[in-house]
């Protein structure tokens, strides 16, 4: 059956994204179709995750204008669409950023994303190579509108290898896929509804199946962190490098995020589109035991440096070219005198403002900060 | 008086009961389709009859029939909507409640029609007594030889189940609804695939609202043609409209859209005019999703023609001036009404009732509340009114349902009508809590408040 499919010419769509014509297989999706183009022109995704069947649609972030339905029936689509879960048609009409529709969607989802978000990005291990950071810095306003108390959950513990931060969750269903599609048990979903809704497990149970790791990996936020890297750094400090192990229950071909000779962490690869990499088209998913229990160096066969994006915090070991507050700080304090407030950096002589902490080199250490003598 | 199709028997003593119904000519219309009639005859009566579907959408059930797809060796099923959930809307209840057999009927008559051998009610979980009496009905109708194996004789088989729902809004939603009777989490489907392709256990399924099945029962009684000429132009047949608010007699009427919305508010054969002598001041036509008018714009659309209760006047002029016959439930608001009060109660529903799946419903609802909250204790400021139109703007089609728009047009409709309201509530932050701000112009003859936020 499949090979008679394939016997037939398959016939490619084309497709117009922002002006750029490009030939698909029939059945690949507007998303899709726009990464195989790349560049600005790849509508963003926060839920959608190629390797996890039934993901997608639940962001809204990558909604899209269908200019032209198709060859055949041209109409326009009235609703924009997503990209994600909507499949291309011969002739179809793509509008990503030349629609103005769709950037100001865009700017209205990522807005309701960040609405209860608690922005503890200093405090988050996963800053650095959040997507909802990446997401804020390119579609994101400056200041919010939203001026009630942002949401909160019950801390629920779930094991000793996962931390679930339930208040950065953006519900994207990625990791119950994971729990659905990989672990050979599901133990933890979505309770009750609508703003309320969480990430929880039933009745409390720790999620240790094997391949379970692999939730903190898709996470496309903070909201699921390795437990055994918690606090240890901050991701940019850390310098990752290809390895792999011979592993009877995963591919083993991991990246290791090290610290001098110390393994500090253990994720699988990821592709440009921060998924996991695909091996002989299979997903490298790695196991519990390659991510939490392999954290020596002559556990693995180094390959060498990872392949970062030379525009990452993570490649420049630092986020650079920080933008200083035009405000005073009588302006921030609303008029108030400064002079009544204790100044932190007297009394615990760290984070001095004269010291641009974008330009020394390495990681901030108390030495950066000691008081010189006079 | 106008004709009625659907309760003219409601009255009879002990309807619900088999024996009864038959005796009053029940069943008739599964005896003439299931043995003079062919399932594509069948359709093609409801195609000609002009039904639309009676759940909100008002999409014309001939045509979502025919959309049915019909692979071999694959199952079809009929899925009945029976979540009514609708703030505002109760008519399936009244009809499950009094003449069950009727929905039965229908049902077996549109299984036929569509090829499905087994069939579900999916109920609200709150409606737990009329499961009782659905059951009840499809015990009688299986002793009877109108359900289970070879129904007549005919060859043709049929089994209906009742499920139950767990009390959840979103599950009217029809894919919801399919994911909750398949026992998952009641999340709606990502569309397409559209259930007529893909529906129950991914077989092809068509879910159509009870009042729109009970219809399929004077349509083959009479004809499509017969049943076509009832009502005016698209909107044919009867209507049931469940009134409630400051009216005197509250309750379920069958209409047969030919008459005026003024002729039902004050006539007493239906809703008999507005109780304690107070004045109309808003009302929303049809359950808590669409959009409301104040009283000018209800009466009479905005070239000056009176409103009539059909599909197409009470949306005439869009949603600037008009509003749609939705699901029929008919609240009326008097004078003593608060309208911020109002659209919070809804915007608390809905956020309430938000699956939580998309971003822009979760965080957008819960937003609007909020801030509608604090505008009715008189917090609020004259900025909150534009983000408000900015947040329902956003949210409406961006969602992944309807309930995003079920949410965002109340909340729409009730500033671009009654901003004055609004401004009134926020200049007079103490009043406000004391005091209402009345009929003010809203039923003025000439004045009619568009406004552009």
């Amino acid at each position: 059956m499949a090979d008679e499919v394939k016997q037939e010419a398959p016939v490619n769509f084309k497709v117009t994204i922002d002006n750029i014509t490009i030939e698909v297989a029939p059945g690949t999706t507007v998303l899709n179709a726009a990464r195989q183009i790349g560049g600005d022109v790849t509508p963003p995704a926060m839920c959608y995750y190629s390797k996890l069947e039934g993901s997608g649609g639940k962001c809204r972030t990558c909604l899209v204008e269908i200019a032209a339905g198709s060859e055949k029936d041209p109409r326009p689509m009235p609703k924009l669409m997503a990209s994600c879960r909507t499949t291309v048609m011969d002739g179809m009409v793509v509008k990503n950023i030349t629609s103005e529709r769709v950037q100001d969607a865009r700017a209205g989802v990522v807005e309701f994303l960040l609405l209860n978000h608690p922005l503890d990005c200093p405090i988050c291990d996963q800053a650095g190579e959040c997507h909802l950071q990446d997401l804020g810095y390119d579609h994101g306003k400056e200041g919010t509108r939203y001026e009630f108390k942002r949401r909160t959950f019950e801390k629920e513990d779930i094991g000793p290898f996962i931390q679930l931060h339930m208040t950065r969750c953006i519900l994207c269903y990625r990791c119950t896929y994971v729990a659905d599609q990989l672990t050979d048990k599901r133990v933890h979903g979505i309770l009750d509804r609508g703003d309320h809704a969480e990430i929880s497990t039933y009745i409390s149970k720790a999620i240790d199946n094997d391949f379970s790791g692999n939730m903190i990996d898709v996470c496309p936020v903070g909201a699921l962190t390795d437990k055994t890297f918690r606090f240890k750094n901050r991701v940019w400090f850390t310098k990752p490098v290809d390895a792999h192990r011979d592993c009877d229950k995963c591919c083993g071909k991991v990246t290791l995020w090290n610290r001098g000779d110390e393994v500090l962490r253990v994720t699988a690869r990821k592709d440009t589109w921060g998924e996991v990499q695909s091996y002989d088209n299979k997903p490298g998913w790695i196991c519990n035991t390659c991510r939490f229990d392999k954290k020596k160096t002559s556990d693995w066969v180094i390959e060498g440096v990872t392949n970062i994006n030379r525009h990452s915090v993570i490649a420049q070991n630092k986020y650079n070219g920080l933008v200083v507050p035009k405000e005073t700080i009588t302006d921030v304090m609303g008029g108030r005198d400064p002079k009544l407030l204790m100044d932190i950096h007297d009394v615990s002589d760290v984070n001095d403002p004269s010291i641009d902490l974008s330009l020394i080199e390495g990681p901030a250490t108390s030495k950066t900060f000691e008081k010189k003598e006079e | 008086m106008g004709r009625k199709l659907l309760l003219d028997k409601a009255h009879i003593e002990n309807i619900r009961l088999y024996d009864v119904y038959r005796r009053e000519g029940g069943y008739r219309s599964v005896e003439k389709a299931l043995k003079t009639m062919t399932p594509d005859a069948v359709t093609e009566e409801v195609k000609k009859s002009g039904l639309r579907g009676r759940g909100g959408a008002g999409f014309p059930t001939g045509m979502k029939w025919s959309f049915l797809a019909k692979p071999e060796g694959v199952p079809r099923y009929l899925v009945v909507n029976a979540d009514e959930s609708e703030p505002g809307t109760f008519k399936d209840r009244y009809l499950m409640e009094f003449i069950p057999h009727l929905l039965i009927e229908g049902m077996i008559t549109s299984s036929f029609a569509l090829g499905a051998s087994r069939s579900y009610i999916y109920i609200r979980g709150e409606y737990a007594w009329i499961v009782d009496i659905l059951e009840q009905a499809i015990q009688e109708a299986k002793n009877n030889g109108f359900l289970g194996k070879n129904i007549l004789g005919t060859g043709y088989d049929l089994e209906i189940y009742v499920q139950r729902g767990a009390g959840a809004y979103i599950c009217g939603e029809e894919t919801a609804l399919l994911e909750s009777l398949e026992g998952k989490r009641g999340n709606p489907r990502i569309k397409p695939p559209f259930p007529a392709v893909k529906g129950l256990w991914g077989c092809p399924t068509v879910v159509n609202n009870v009042e729109t099945i009970a219809a399929v029962v004077p349509i083959i009684n009479e004809g499509g043609d017969e049943y076509a000429k009832i009502g005016v132009g698209k909107s044919t047949g009867t209507k049931l409209i469940s009134a409630c608010g400051n009216i005197k007699q509250q309750g379920v009427y069958e209409i047969d859209m030919t008459i005026s919305v003024e002729e039902f508010i004050y006539s007493d054969e239906y809703c008999g005019g507005i109780a304690n002598g107070r004045q109309l001041k808003a009302c929303i036509p049809g359950g808590s999703s669409v959009p409301i008018l104040p009283a000018n714009l209800l009466l009479k659309t905005a070239k000056g023609e009176p409103r009539m209760m059909n599909y197409e006047s009470l949306a005439d002029g869009g949603f600037a001036t008009g509003s749609m016959m939705g699901s029929g439930g008919f609240i009326v608001l008097d004078d003593t009404q608060c309208v911020v009060k109002h659209t919070y109660t809804l915007a608390r529903f809905y956020r309430h009732e938000s699956c939580g799946q998309c971003s822009p419903c979760r965080e957008g609802t819960g937003w609007m509340e909020k801030i509608l909250l604090k505008i009715d204790s008189g917090k609020g400021s004259m900025s909150d009114i534009d983000l408000l139109w900015d947040i329902q703007r956003k949210i409406e089609g961006n969602t992944i349902c309807p309930l995003g728009d079920a949410a965002a047009w109340p909340v729409a409709a009730a500033i671009r009508h009654f901003r004055d309201e609004f401004e009134w509530h926020i200049n007079n932050p103490e009043d406000c809590l004391r005091k209402n701000y009345g009929l003010a112009g809203y039923a003025d003859e000439l004045k009619i408040p568009v406004l552009d936020a």
